[in-house]
């Protein structure tokens, strides 16, 4: 047992709610009790969803563990078949399914006996895999079911395509910043004349998966999902991959060498030097950022970056490398890949952190008090309590993690936006620190301020008890309204019946 | 689908519905009981339930935190007296609580971790009350999560003779006591059997709902589950209780039977029909002559009309998550509105049989069909109704809220109304503001013809 207030990634059957739920025409029944559903809502209220989130519960109640939910989950199977017709049904155990033990692989053979379309069981175990290994698991579970089925029916292009192209594995929903990130990165790839042949599994199709052995290489821009469907693909089909996070400046150039080498090998003859150099110098405002007065004052200020391997190496590069900012430590909770995030990070920082404990992450900030944080919704809480100023580069992340504006990471573009979040944030802190070097603002004294000084108003003792209990941003709106009402009424003294009766009153 | 019955019917569906997990009952229990600490022994899913429905609150140093289980406590390697002794005095060294109450869920119960039988141990061992209780969605929707702590805490309440001598040592080196509840001249009361009031509310509407029966003459001599654990209510054979939510039915059963009280069934005081209609009641059995109450009801409509108007005439849909619906849905007929459906999770007719009645009632007073209600409803079908019917306005979780809003349906979420004061007279105008928030603003947006947001039905 471990004593847990918070938690960085999610259990597994998140991960497969979010690569099927990405998919288009895939629907996902989790085998759970009632109000495991939760995804549901995560999905419509961070995502904004239009549409229905394809994931339905068949649920594990009394009667199920008394006498097995086989019939249950077949006929859920086979009604929501007939219902919607899927392609695809992804059955998902939870962590209670896990420990009742039911075969539920017999129960989808059984299924697909009688479904139309196909039907298959994710294999995580909860007690082992989190969110991220999940998501990587089911995203390479489905790819190798398809193209096995494909290549048994024969019906596998067996052709490159014309023009070099990519499939762009990895982006998905709920994923941070992905869908600006896959923008971006296809108006990359239009630039160095790269055709896109499929983008998985956001938005794709199942039947489009026979397609992806027709690209001339793979890109998976984050190192969390896709890694293991690329080299699948790689092993199977000799598709080689890039796997270098096109993130900040020096690596976005990185992966496009990367890809440049990739397809000239393949016959290619491409240069693309000259479109790097044009893009960083003339393009792209960051490089120039660099050089600028503003940047030369955040010189060896000291920050602290913490995430998933992604976001928080490439941060740390970036605010290193290329800003000259001091990274005092910076860590991940992607513990099972540890070693890659050691490796990336360890000349950029003086300090690494592999934990997935809120508590020590938070001390560690606490103890090394650096000029800004940048790390998940939880860091940016942090910061808050001790006056630090945050940017948010990973999840777990909120609704205001999902902007409507076009907000890439990748990509060119996306170093803008990161060189913002990062001046943003220092200046921020610097400004608060002067505020207070020069006495703060003096305003807050006139927003509290009643109508009472002025009058001989009194609030008794049980009233104002009930003031202080109202939230601070009503209070002296409340306070404001009885007061203004007690006056009318020509109360001297506010009571708590004098305060209900303001508040019945108040609108008509 | 038109039927113009005036009795009510009753439909059960499969139970294929959206809820919350009823774990989610410590967000609110825990900021009720100041000195409390809720321990979840479940698994990540739990966790994750939690940190994600909490939002911000994770943030605040809550005063709940999760046992999480792993694979060695599932396979029964581990000991879990031994783990839980280990957590719980962790907890008792950071925080030092009046009690812990454990919340069993889906797992602890398939594995069948005796915590009943472990928590008396324990108890004893490390000197901190210890309640176990049964939150999991097995067995319970959403808001029942607190119908089971609050049957758990039940059996906690002292009775008169030990109270006295569990307090003999404190009152003597507490000179000036703390006022509990608001103690006015004894005259001010009528003399009536004791009265205890069980669910829990936010203070304000606590002291507010005590005032109001303060008007009548009545006293409640206390309220499960107060401010404090350690000022647990005295229960003693033969007093009267009453529930001031629908979703207590354990609660209720549990006082009735264990503590052999009296239940006064009233509808629930949630809108000012409601609100009348339970003090009403409560008076009626003490032979109290209510005063002014008529009076106090209609200032109360008076004073909503401008809301009124928005609604009179639309018809509501209850997709059914929290067992608030009847009485909601009650208040909303009252209102003028129509109802076809009223999707609940979990139907006690006993528990609930004076506002069943009173809903009969009000569907009559205000000539239009009684709705039909759907016991665990199957959201699947539900939404194709919702379809043909159109209603004006869908009550449903986030599920479904914002697809059905891209579809040109209005709907309001129904969580907010578990989180917003909605009991008393002086809430009614808060559950009509959450109700005609969605008109209101689909109202102002009206003309723009932006109403239907999606290409093409996707046939779900």
């Amino acid at each position: 047992m471990k004593l847990a207030y918070w938690m960085y990634a999610g259990p597994a059957h998140i991960g497969t709610l979010r690569i099927a739920s990405s998919f288009k025409n895939i629907h996902t029944i989790m085998h759970a009790p009632l109000g495991d559903d939760y995804f549901n809502v995560m999905r419509s209220m961070l995502e904004r969803e239009k549409d229905f989130t394809p994931v339905t519960t068949s649920i594990i109640d009394r009667n199920v563990l008394a006498g097995g939910s086989q019939k249950k989950v077949i006929n859920n199977i086979i009604r929501k078949d007939r219902e919607e017709n899927p392609d695809l049904i992804i059955l998902t155990p939870t962590c209670t399914s896990s420990i009742l033990q039911e075969d539920l692989a017999c129960f989808v053979d059984r299924a697909q006996i009688e479904i139309k379309g196909d039907v298959m069981l994710a294999d995580i175990n909860h007690y082992r895999y989190n969110e991220l290994q999940a998501a990587e698991k089911t995203l390479y579970q489905v790819v190798k079911f398809y193209l096995e089925k494909f290549k048994n029916k024969g019906i596998l292009p067996q052709e490159k395509t014309k023009i070099p192209s990519v499939n762009i594995i990895g982006i998905s929903t709920l994923g941070f910043h992905n869908q600006h990130d896959c923008t971006e990165l296809k108006r990359l790839m239009e630039y160095l004349g790269i055709k896109i042949n499929e983008i998985i599994p956001k938005g794709a199709s199942v039947h489009n998966l026979k397609n992806l052995s027709k690209a001339w290489f793979n890109l998976v821009p984050y190192r969390e999902l896709g890694l293991m469907t690329a080299q699948y693909l790689q092993k199977e089909y000799g598709t080689p991959y890039v796997n270098i996070t096109p993130m900040g400046v020096v690596e976005t150039a990185r992966c496009i060498r990367r890809i440049q080498h990739l397809i000239n090998e393949q016959g290619a003859n491409v240069d693309y030097e000259s479109h790097i150099n044009e893009q960083t110098l003339h393009i792209s405002q960051a490089a120039w950022f660099s050089r600028s007065i503003d940047c030369q004052n955040l010189t060896g200020r000291k920050a602290i970056v913490f995430g998933d391997n992604t976001h928080a190496a490439a941060m740390t590069k970036i605010l290193t490398r290329e800003m000259g900012i001091n990274v005092i430590l910076a860590g991940t909770y992607c513990k099972y890949d540890k070693e890659w995030f050691t490796e990336q990070v360890g000349e950029y920082c003086d300090q690494v952190l592999i934990s997935d404990d809120n508590i020590e992450v938070s001390d560690a900030i606490t103890s090394l008090e650096p000029a800004a944080i940048f790390g998940t919704q939880m860091e940016r809480h942090i910061g808050k309590r001790l006056g630090i100023p945050c940017g948010v580069i990973a999840s777990p992340i909120h609704i205001q993690n999902f902007p409507i504006g076009y907000k890439p990471f990748c990509g060119y573009e996306g170093t803008n936006q990161i060189t913002d979040l990062i001046y943003n944030s220092f200046t921020l802190g610097m400004e608060d620190h002067l505020l207070e070097i020069f006495g703060g603002h003096d305003t807050k004294k006139f927003i509290t301020k009643g109508i009472s000084t002025n009058s001989d108003l009194s609030w008794n003792e049980e009233a104002q008890a009930e003031l202080n209990r109202i939230p601070g941003f009503v209070r002296a709106k409340v306070k404001r309204n009885t007061e203004k009402f007690a006056l009318e009424h020509k109360f001297s003294i506010i009571t708590l019946e004098v305060m209900y009766a303001a508040k019945e009153s108040v609108g008509t | 689908m038109t039927h113009e019955s005036t009795t009510l019917q009753f439909d059960c569906e499969t139970g294929n519905y959206h809820t919350f997990c009823p774990i989610s009952c410590v967000a609110w229990l825990y900021q009720k009981i100041e000195d409390s600490f809720f321990l979840v022994i479940g698994t990540k899913t739990c966790g994750y339930f939690l940190q994600n429905a909490m939002g911000v609150m994770i943030f605040a140093e809550p005063r709940y935190a999760m046992a999480e289980l792993e694979e060695g406590d599932i396979s029964a390697q581990l000991k879990d007296y031994e783990e839980l002794k280990r957590l719980c005095l962790q907890i008792k060294h950071d925080r030092n609580p009046s009690v812990i109450v454990w919340i069993g869920t889906c797992t602890t119960e398939i594995i069948q971790m005796d915590l009943e039988g472990l928590a008396p141990k324990l108890e004893e061992e490390i000197g901190i009350p210890i309640i176990p209780a049964r939150a999991n969605g097995l067995d319970y929707a959403f808001t029942q999560g607190e119908d089971t702590i609050l049957a758990a805490m039940a059996h906690r309440c002292p009775k008169k003779k030990e109270k006295k001598e569990r307090n003999a040592i404190p009152k003597l080196l507490n000179f000036k006591r703390q006022k509990e509840y608001i103690t006015q001249d004894d005259l001010e009361y009528i003399e009536h059997p004791s009265l205890v009031l069980f669910g829990s509310l936010p203070e304000s509407v606590v002291t507010n709902l005590t005032l109001e029966l303060k008007k009548q003459g009545v006293r409640i001599s206390g309220w499960l589950p107060s401010k404090h654990y350690r000022k647990l209510p005295i229960i003693d054979e033969g007093y009267y209780i009453n529930g001031v939510s629908p979703f207590l039915s354990r609660t209720a059963t549990t006082l009735i039977r264990r503590r052999k009280c009296n239940l006064i069934s009233a509808p629930f005081p949630i809108g000012p029909d409601g609100t009348r209609a339970w003090i009403d009641k409560i008076c009626s059995v003490f032979n109290i002559k209510t005063k002014g109450l008529e009076e106090h009801e209609t200032k109360i409509w008076n004073s909503l009309d401008n809301y009124l108007k928005l609604i009179r005439g639309k018809s509501v849909f209850f997709m059914g998550d929290n067992l608030l619906e009847i009485s909601l849905a009650r208040f909303l007929i009252r209102c003028g509105m129509t109802c076809t459906e009223i999707g609940i999770p979990y139907m006690d007719k006993r528990y609930q049989k004076s506002e069943l009645d009173f809903l009969e009632k009000t569907c009559q007073k205000m000539g239009v069909p009684v709705p039909k209600i759907v016991e665990k409803p199957d959201n699947y079908n539900q939404i194709k109704r919702i379809y043909e019917l159109r209603p004006d306005l869908v009550i449903t979780g986030m599920a479904y809220a914002n697809p059905l809003e891209a579809r040109g349906i209005n709907t309001k979420w129904s969580v907010e109304f578990t989180f917003t004061q909605i009991h008393g007279f002086i809430n009614a105008r808060d559950i009509l503001e959450l109700i005609t928030r969605p008109l209101r603003r689909n109202n102002n947006l009206k003309k723009l013809g932006w109403e239907k947001l999606v290409k093409e039905e996707n046939n779900f």
